[in-house]
């Protein structure tokens, strides 16, 4: 459960990332399949080396909806509703897979930009990727 | 066995000789306990823990993570025989400490979201997999004794 200091931590963390989101994203992606080769097995239909215009926008697709969850962040079930549905039906990503992207996003904020992790933003925030993972996989069964 | 490539060896060990294991571990022990909050159920004897700030100023919290991160240090050491180098503490992690292997992981987590602070741009991808590798490999080693 998200308290109002989490809540209030991500928003932070999301303004001051500001418009550099779609890089974070792109570059949580590559970090995601050097890191975890198995998350590879979900993209057999895209270039995945290096500078790859197709994994830089899926880091962007990715970005936005991380972003959208921020902004909503009383209601990430609500905002991430048609992106939980897509999981579920179409794309059945295992589990296990979101804290690898969670993780690794983590990394990226840290170091980008190590002064705004601090422990308890960082507490907030893998709280809040989880809270995501949770709702992407929710109706899963 | 686990095999390492030489770059991966690079990689390690030229992060680890820019790392100062008592800052470090201090400060991967302090989150550990702050991001994952059930993980003081350990730490009992540790005195205040009550909140971000007194964790992160608690002597034994640092001298613990210190201790801890010593211990790495010397499975860089031995790459090659980590099983063998965590014999003894994997035993006492199981029968005398009792601490659930998920916490290892959790904490090598950790340890690279610092060590990625730390390090910023230089922290590569490519030395985020090795010290992933790295610390999944440790995880192993310390849960490989448990019965």
């Amino acid at each position: 459960v998200l308290s109002a200091s989490d809540k209030a931590n991500v928003k932070a963390v999301f303004a001051k990332i500001g418009g550099q989101a779609e890089e974070y994203g792109a570059e949580t992606l590559e970090r995601m399949f050097a890191t975890y080769p198995q998350t590879k097995t979900y993209f057999p239909h895209f270039d995945l080396g290096k500078g790859s215009a197709q994994v830089k926008g899926h880091g962007k697709k990715v970005a936005a909806a991380l972003v959208e969850a921020a902004n909503h962040v009383d209601d990430i079930a609500g905002a991430l509703s048609k992106l939980s549905d897509l999981h579920a039906q179409k794309l059945r990503v295992d589990p296990v897979n979101f804290k690898l992207l969670g993780q690794c996003f983590l990394v990226v904020v840290a170091s980008h930009n190590p002064a705004l992790l601090t422990p308890e933003v960082h507490a907030s925030l893998d709280k809040f990727l989880c809270a995501v993972g949770t709702v992407l996989t929710a109706k899963y069964r | 066995m686990v095999h390492w490539t030489a770059e991966e060896k690079q990689l390690i060990a030229s992060v680890w000789g820019k790392v100062s294991v008592e800052e470090c571990g201090a400060e991967a022990l302090a989150r550990l306990l702050i991001v994952y909050p059930w993980t003081q159920r350990f730490f009992d004897n540790f005195g205040n823990l009550s909140s971000p700030t007194a964790i992160i100023g608690n002597p034994k919290v640092r001298a613990h993570g210190k201790k801890v991160l010593t211990s790495f240090g010397e499975a860089i050491k031995n790459l090659d025989n980590l099983k063998g180098t965590y014999s003894k503490l994997s035993e006492l992690h199981c029968e005398k400490l009792h601490v659930d292997p998920e916490n290892f992981r959790l904490l090598g987590d950790i340890l690279v979201v610092v060590l990625a602070a730390h390090f910023g741009k230089d922290f590569s991808p490519a030395c985020q997999a090795t010290w992933q590798k790295l610390v999944g490999v440790v995880a192993h080693a310390l849960a490989h004794k448990y019965h």
